[in-house]
């Protein structure tokens, strides 16, 4: 059907009626670029809300020991579970694949920290390098933890913003050496915590340093765990609780724990509290999308008016191609192909400006409730999808009325 | 008295009424006529008598209520839009008083494309077009925009359109009715040399000069043919 002859029909039409083919590409670009820009900024309004709206990962599942209730295996009931370094190895090796980040934990609620004449009491938090995604702490100056510093258990610390304000003022913290219980650390970063003052008063070290400076050996006081993202919540309470179950089986198996034991390990899912959220986002994202279709469909039905103006315009054209042996089916086509090929060009130019918009200026939105505004791929494949589509619908009607029109009576009005 | 050569156009008994609302104007009452090959018609007649609307049927563009029509031997009957295409393509020319170019095709693409429709392939299309041109004399006017044309040049690109696709029939009507009385002439000559190739043609004129130069005149008159006669052809270049 789209024939290389007729292809060049088409391109020299569309060549020599400029203005024409500028004014119909003009609708649909101008509303594939604005589809674009709210679903990057609908993008964004997530990014912003998943960041206003807790201090942790909204996914995450935290587990920390209690006693047990049940008498079991010989163990008398009533006692103090305590979890181990390889307790936390047994889950990250035994189902890694289902997890996304995964910390354990060891804490001192109240660490003295001193700086020259600043002193202070945090909490000291021994922990792994993916804790700051668990807890979203954002580096702000320096690094967070990293494996390496885990592996020689380095003696270096991550402050909170508080407690750099307390004890350095308006310097700069990185380098320095502290002392937390009466031991030299070196600040390698700091960070903020959209938790708050709160949860910016804390001060994070390596976990086998807490372990060796606090004579834990190796215990550890908790752990946390994230799933990867699922866009709906259904599904991602289920993935979750399922993922809970496991970690609890797994780890009452090997601690010799009664299996209807409910206070020896404790689970907290985050997910039950966060249902609000997925469902603010979601209804966020339907809104987004149908504004963008909507602003889409003005888009086409703009098109669809100003070919069904261009062929009453050409009305006499058409009449003498007609008389000249052009079937109407050949009219249709020519109709058709001519709308399809000017909106996916214009469209594809507003989706390309929308997204080199997005990419550009994108990174630096930061408002409260819009962070980094940007469009995914599949986004931008389901656009282009949507754009042929426009194109064939914005060219059916005109073309249905171009190939009925009768050549005489085309060709009698002047 | 037509044994010898082909009938190229037979007519029979052809009707037809124009409905408006509820009244129905008659236009055509019964026209009986032949065309052999290689002919060269006049149809006249005051206005309003129906001539283009008999041209306008013999293009296939309309329709007639009733009676028969054979082109070629081809009996024209009950054509769907795509076979009336078709034949139109095939079988038919067609000149107007107001040219019918496409304004924004240059004298060389109007006369392609009826080619085009024929599914020719571009560059036989653009040398066969070429040799048209040639042939009606505005080889160097190809790339022109029909409004860079005279009257009469623009004629020539639609007498160049009209036989691009080597037609049986060329029609025409008041093909010269938008041009002054020389550049008509050389229209007609022009005419007249394609008839004297063999081409059949018929033209819808209402000038008696015009008329004189075919070779046969038709007088329509409310709908019926009134007369029917052949003539000594005048010379169109002699007026030149
Ligand atoms: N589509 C139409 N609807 C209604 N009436 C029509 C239509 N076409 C033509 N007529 C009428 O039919 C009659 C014949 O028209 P036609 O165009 O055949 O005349 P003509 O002989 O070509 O006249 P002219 O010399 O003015 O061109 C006229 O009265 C005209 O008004
Ligand atoms: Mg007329």
């Amino acid at each position: 059907m789209f024939s290389l002859e007729r292809w060049q029909e088409i391109f020299e039409t569309i060549s020599k009626n400029k203005l024409r083919t500028f004014l119909t590409g003009f609708s649909v670009g101008s509303g594939i670029f604005i589809l674009v820009i709210l679903l990057g900024v609908s993008v964004g309004f997530q990014n912003g809300i998943e960041n206003q709206f807790q201090g942790d990962a909204e996914n995450i599942i935290n587990i920390y020991p209690g006693e047990t209730s049940i008498e079991y295996q010989g163990f008398n009931e009533g006692r103090r579970i305590q979890l181990k370094n390889d307790d936390f190895d047994l889950i990250t090796k035994g189902i890694s694949n289902e997890i996304e980040f995964s910390s354990s934990m060891y804490q001192i609620f109240a660490g003295l920290i001193t700086y020259k004449n600043e002193s202070g009491s945090y909490r000291v938090e021994g922990v792994m390098p993916d804790y700051q995604f668990l807890e979203k702490a954002d580096i702000i100056e320096g690094r967070f933890i990293n494996a390496n510093d885990l592996k020689v258990s380095e003696k270096y610390v991550v402050i909170g913003n508080r407690v750099k304000k307390d004890l350095f003022k308006n310097g700069s913290p990185i380098g320095k050496q502290i002392k937390i219980s009466g031991l030299n650390f070196k600040v390698i970063g700091v960070y903020t915590d959209p938790g708050g003052d709160r949860e910016e008063g804390r001060v994070y070290v390596p976990l086998s340093t807490a372990q060796i400076v606090f004579g834990a050996g190796t215990d550890i006081r908790s752990m946390g765990f994230t799933l990867p993202k699922e866009d709906n919540y259904d599904l991602a309470l289920k993935e979750s609780s399922a993922f809970a179950a496991k970690i609890e089986q797994l780890l009452k198996k090997k601690l010799q724990i009664a299996p209807l034991d409910e206070s020896a390990i404790n689970i907290s899912n985050n997910i039950e509290n966060t249902k609000e959220i997925y469902l603010l986002i979601s209804a966020m994202r339907v809104f987004f999308w149908g504004v963008g279709i909507a602003t889409l469909l003005a888009g086409i039905i703009g098109v669809s008016n100003i070919m069904l103006i261009i062929v009453k315009e050409r009305t006499k054209e058409i009449g003498i191609r007609k008389a000249l042996g052009a079937e109407p089916l050949s009219i249709v086509a020519m109709i058709l192909h001519e709308s399809i090929f000017v909106t996916a060009i214009s469209g594809l130019l507003g989706l390309i400006f929308g997204l080199i918009l997005l990419e550009v200026v994108g990174p630096y939105i930061e408002l409260d409730f819009i962070r980094n505004p940007s469009v995914n791929f599949n986004i931008a494949v389901s656009t282009l999808v949507l754009l042929i589509a426009a194109g064939a619908i914005a060219g059916f009607f005109p073309a249905w009325r171009g190939a009925k029109i009768k050549p005489i009576d085309a060709l009698r009005d002047e | 008295m037509y044994s010898n050569t082909t009938m190229m156009i037979e007519i029979k008994d052809l009707h037809k009424s124009y409905k408006m609302g509820k009244n129905s104007l008659h236009v055509l009452k019964g026209i009986n006529f032949n065309v052999k090959e290689g002919e060269l018609v006049a149809i006249m007649g005051s206005s309003g008598s129906g001539k283009s609307t008999l041209l306008n049927i013999l293009g296939m563009l309309d329709e007639a209520d009733e009676g028969s029509y054979t082109l070629d031997g081809v009996p024209i009957k009950n054509l769907n839009e795509k076979l009336a295409a078709q034949y139109r393509n095939k079988f038919l020319g067609f000149i107007f008083q107001s040219f019918n170019l496409i304004n924004y095709k240059s004298a060389l693409d109007n006369v392609a494309l009826p080619l085009y429709y024929q599914g020719m392939k571009r560059a036989e299309r653009m040398e066969r077009s070429m040799a048209y041109l040639e042939k009606v004399g505005l080889a160097k006017w190809a790339s022109h925009k029909p409004n860079e044309l005279s009257g009469g040049q623009k004629q020539r690109v639609a007498i160049a359109r009209a036989l691009a696709s080597d037609p049986k029939v060329l029609l025409a009507d008041e093909l010269t009715g938008a041009l002054d009385s020389t550049t008509s002439y050389e229209i007609m000559d022009l005419i007249q040399q394609i008839n004297d190739e063999g081409r059949t043609i018929l033209v819808v004129t209402h000038e008696e000069d015009i008329a004189h130069m075919t070779k046969r005149i038709v007088n329509l008159k409310d709908g019926v043919i009134i007369d029917d006669k052949f003539v000594n052809q005048v010379r169109a270049i002699q007026n030149v």
